[in-house]
Order: C-alpha cells, then structure tokens, then sequence
C-alpha cells in the first residue's frame, strides 16, 4: 500500500493481531464465565459478576495501572511469568492482554443472554438421549448460543481494535511494538503535520469496523436462520 | 421389568410410591399434581430422589442406600416429552439420529428405515422441527426416543398438547409400540379413555401416593378407583369380535352375550376392548322391553359405592366382566338396590365413542 506509510502499516497490522488474539484467547473463558453466570449459582456470585464487570466501569487508565502492577514485570504474576520467559509489559502481547480485559465484560453480556434464552429442557432432552454433559454442551448448547457468541466476539473484537488508555498505560506507545491504531491516531496528532497520516488510520479504522459488523450480521443472521423459529 | 420404589418432598407436596412396571405399557394414572412427572423425571434421572431405589432389567439406576445415582446419559431410557422438545438447530433426521449417536455400539438397534415408514415422517426428514405440526413433531420425538436403543421408554402425557383430531393419529403409534417393539413403556396421562385403550398395567396415583395397580381391566372396573374424577369412570369390557354385519354395527362376543356397536376397525377374531362410560349406562330391574338400546346385560350388584355428592357408583357383575354404572342415590334408593339384587344395564350402541374401541396386544 503505497498511500500507507511503514510506520502507519504496521499499527493496522499490529492492532489486527491484538484484537484477533485477545478475542480468540477471551472467547473460551467468556462462554464458560458466561455460563456460570447464567446458570450456576454459588457463593459470591454477585462478587465475581461484578469483578468480570470492572473494566466496563472502572477508568481504562486505571485498568492499564493494575494490569502494569500485577504482569509487569516487578509484579506479583508478572514475575513469575517472567521466570517462564514470558513477559507481557510492554509487548504486543501485553496490549492482547489489555484488549481481552477491557473486551471481556463485553462478551459475557452478549454471551449470558444467549444462554439464558436457551431452554434447558432442550440440555435434558439430549442427556435422556445418551449425551453426557460435554456433549450436551457441545451439540446443543453452543449452536443454540452461536449467534450470541459471535456478536460477543464482534463486540470484543471493536473493542479491542479501540482500546486506547489500558493499553498506553500497560504497554506504552512502542512503533513497532506497542503502537496499536488508537495509539498511532493519538501520536500523530501530536506531531506537526501529521493530521493526514492520523486521518488516513482512522479511515481505516472505520472501514474495519464496519467490515466487522457487517460480517456480524451475516454470520448471527445464518446462525438464526439455521436454529429456526423454534 | 422397571421397579420404582421412592419418597421426596417439596414444600406442600409428600411423594411416596412403589410400583412395578412389567412388559407392556405402564399407565401411570393420576390427576394433574398428583406426582406423576416427579416419578417419571426420578425414573430418567432428571430428578434426584430424597430417598428410594429405582432397578430396570435387574439393574440398579439409584439406590440411595448405597449413594448410587445414574445420570440421565447412563441409563438408556428413551423420554418422550409433552412438549416434543425437538432440537431446533438440527434437521428431523438428525434429531432422530441423535441419540443413536450416543448408543452403545452393542446395543440392538432399532433400523431408521423402518421407524421412518412406522411414524410416517418419511417426507419430513430434511426438515427442520420449526414448521412442524404438533403431531409431526411428536411422533418424530418418539422416532428420536427409539432409536437411542432404549430398554424402556417413558412418555409424559405425550397426547396432552395436541387437539382431539393429533391424538387420534398419535394413539395408534403407542398401541403398536406396545403390541410390536417389547419394550416396556411407563405412559402418564390423566386420560381415563387413554388409559383403556393402552394400558396393560395400571399404576394409581392419588397426592402422591400410589393406591391402586394392577391389569387394567382389574383396576378400571373398580367402582372406588376415580383419581380424576366421577365423570371419567368407565369400566372396561375384553370382548371377541365376532361379526360385522351389513347395517353397519359389528357383533362382539362379551363372555358368551353379545354386544351390538357401530362398526369398529378390527377384523373379525380379533380382541377387542371396549371401554364403558360409568355414565352412559341405565340401570333396570326388570328386563327392560320395547327399548331402542341394543345392548342389555344382566347381572348382579356387586358393589354400592356412595360418595360426597348425590350420585352412586353400582359396580354390577355380568357374564361379560364387571360393568360401572352411575346413578344417582335416590334412583339406587327407589329402585332398592342392594348387594346381590339382579338387575340388567342398558347400554346404547351409539354411547361408545370410537375412541374407547381398541383391539387387545397379542391379538
């Protein structure tokens, strides 16, 4: 792309392998906490459904602070992560982490509501059959939930792609690096002259998102489509 | 053979039942409330009972004794629900594959094709449940319970949900189930007609408990047995068809006397039996002449069972089984009615509704 300068390229690029990770990595751990949260109870429920919900309400710099006091690398599971040569402060897999954080409450929403319109007579029906609970899950729960499923992984997704203060807070602003697309708009805009480069990224960063709804509405619509009307 | 003996409770509701269910079909009978779901969910494993033991072919499926509870996917007992439910997501042959899936390989396996052409649902099978009708879908709910390769099926009311015209198409299914595939079935219904025409063995449950069981002929002709109510009452006739005969009414042989309806759908030899409404039938003590009813039975009273309100239930013993016949008390006062006193029940041919004429398993 020629109208793209190098620097430009690689926050699109960049910012397309955070929010693919972070939602691909988040999508497991948001159907199981969504359904623990639609269909479980157990102590200290209301704890850990407001704990899931933090990032949606607390300061995203905030968020970025903790995730730097907790995975970089002086902190608690940073350090050790370290000792395993991992380190997340500061990488691109420390903005992945950032963006499946911030993203998270997201999905669950999404997700939960998509399980609690799923009717467990149905889960019953299919244990009488022979399916035993994985199985259950696995052939009737989670095509029953697809559609939900994959507008948590849109909604995750657009987060992701947007998520500007945890992510400049935990990783920083590295070209190259960290710079994802929010943060390379913020950076040229700071620089004199950089208001083209800063418009063409959110060009981009439009279409992308459009594209991701788009595509969202098509896949949600086949998947109703192949449960039908019931 | 299932055995079920259980207690549980919730609040205002006491369950304490024993029951056998030999080959055949089982009808638990009761009114709404009565327990009947919780005993069937406990028997499939959709219920975990307070207390009991639950043993189908001489194996144990709880024992809470021994801390011992299946889950549902362990016990090979096909369900068939109330309301179908159908997988949505997946086509009809699918769902009636699923739990053939999940079978274990050894099992006999009951042959897709010849459901298929049993059930009818042949033009159905790329379909998906959401355009269906209830009866469609029903009987593509007891194709899916089938082939899972059950050795039981329980059905919950399975007649419930569907119109007069859906239960006549569905009923015929169970009578072949019964009469052709030997696997034994526990049916729930509250429907004392359903229960003439299908049941082998009848399992009485009144508030929970189980107070009556036995053949069916046995318990339905018993003038005490009511669990849903006075106007249900019927008791059940085994008869023989003799004859069809050319003005449209069949000739069954009941116990030597012979029976006059308008044509049934058997052949002729066939068992047929023949459910008696307690409250078509008139009582006369002398031979009655110069009446339009067919059908006049002599026999003796055998029982006089009075109940709260004004109305009387006479069991009479004839020579073709014992018949219920409800009056009213001061009829059964006027007409002086005892134990032993001789009298003859009249019976219309046309009272019988098609729906209480239903040929015999084995026949």
């Amino acid at each position: 792309m020629e109208w793209l300068g190098a620097e430009e390229w690689q926050a699109v690029a960049l910012s397309l392998r955070v929010s693919f990770w972070a939602t691909l990595v988040a999508m497991p751990f948001a159907v199981l906490t969504a359904f623990a949260l639609a269909r479980w109870e157990f102590a200290g429920k209301q704890l850990f459904n407001g704990l899931v919900h933090l990032p949606l309400i607390l300061p995203p710099v905030v968020t970025g602070y903790l995730l730097l006091l907790t995975f970089g690398t002086q902190g608690p599971v940073g350090g050790l992560l370290q000792e395993l040569g991992i380190v997340l402060a500061f990488r691109w897999t420390g903005a992945a982490l950032a963006a499946a954080i911030m993203g998270f409450p997201l999905m669950v929403r999404a997700i939960r509501l998509s399980i609690e319109a799923v009717d467990p007579k149905l889960e019953q029906a299919a244990a009488t059959l022979g399916a035993s609970r994985p199985w259950v899950f696995a052939t009737v729960t989670l095509p029953l939930i697809l559609p939900g499923v994959i507008a948590g992984s849109i909604l995750g997704f657009a987060k992701a792609m947007g998520e500007f203060g945890a992510t400049i807070t935990f990783v920083s602003n590295i070209p190259g690096q960290t710079q994802t697309l929010p943060s390379a708009v913020y950076a040229f805009l700071q620089t004199p002259g950089g208001e083209a480069a800063a418009a063409r990224l959110v060009m981009i960063s439009i279409a992308i998102a459009m594209g991701a709804l788009l595509l969202s509405e098509f896949l949600a619509r086949r998947a109703a489509r192949r449960i039908g009307d019931g | 053979m299932l055995s079920v003996s259980l207690q549980h409770s919730r609040p205002g509701f006491a369950l304490d039942v024993a029951f056998d269910a030999p080959p055949g079909i089982t009808v638990l009978f009761g009114r709404s409330g009565s327990g009947k779901t919780t005993v069937v969910n406990a028997v499939a494993g959709l219920l975990r009972p307070a207390q009991g033991r639950i043993s189908l072919n001489g194996r144990d499926l709880c024992d809470t004794d021994q801390g011992l509870w299946l889950p549902p996917n362990r016990r090979r007992i096909g369900y068939v629900f109330q309301e179908g439910r159908l997988f949505p997501h997946l086509t009809v042959r699918q769902n009636l594959l699923f739990g053939n899936w999940f079978a274990p390989k050894a099992a006999p396996r009951a042959d897709l094709d010849q459901i298929v052409e049993m059930l009818g649902i042949g033009h159905l099978l790329k379909r998906r449940p959401g355009g269906l009708s209830g009866g469609e879908k029903q009987r593509i709910a007891i194709g899916r319970a089938l082939l899972s390769a059950p050795e039981m099926i329980l059905a919950d009311e399975p007649l419930a949900a569907l119109d007069e015209a859906r239960k006549a198409e569905i009923l015929p299914y169970f009578e072949r189930l019964r009469d052709e595939s030997g696997i034994p079935i526990l049916y729930v219904s509250h429907s004392a007609s359903e229960v003439a025409r299908l049941a082998t063995t009848v399992v009485v449950l009144q508030d929970g408990k189980t107070t009556r069981q036995g053949p069916a002929a046995e318990i339905l002709s018993d003038p005490k047995v009511m669990p849903t109510g006075v106007r249900s009452v019927g008791a059940v006739l085994e008869t023989r068809l003799k004859a069809h005969h050319p003005d449209g009414l069949s000739e069954l042989d009941a116990g030597g006397l012979s029976l006059f309806l308008p044509r049934v759908a058997q052949a002729p030899g066939q068992m047929v039996r023949v459910r008696i409404s307690a409250h078509e039938v008139i009582l006369s003590r002398g031979k009655p002449e110069g009446l339009s009813a067919l059908n006049i039975l002599p026999g003796q009273v055998d029982q006089i069972h009075s109940g709260e309100g004004p109305g009387a239930m006479v069991s009479l013993r004839t020579p073709a089984g014992r018949i219920l016949v409800r009056i009213t008390q001061r009829s059964a006062q006027a007409l002086g009615l005892e134990e032993g006193s001789d009298c003859y029940a009249v019976i219309k041919s046309v009272a019988i509704a098609p729906g209480d004429i239903s040929k015999i398993s084995g026949s």
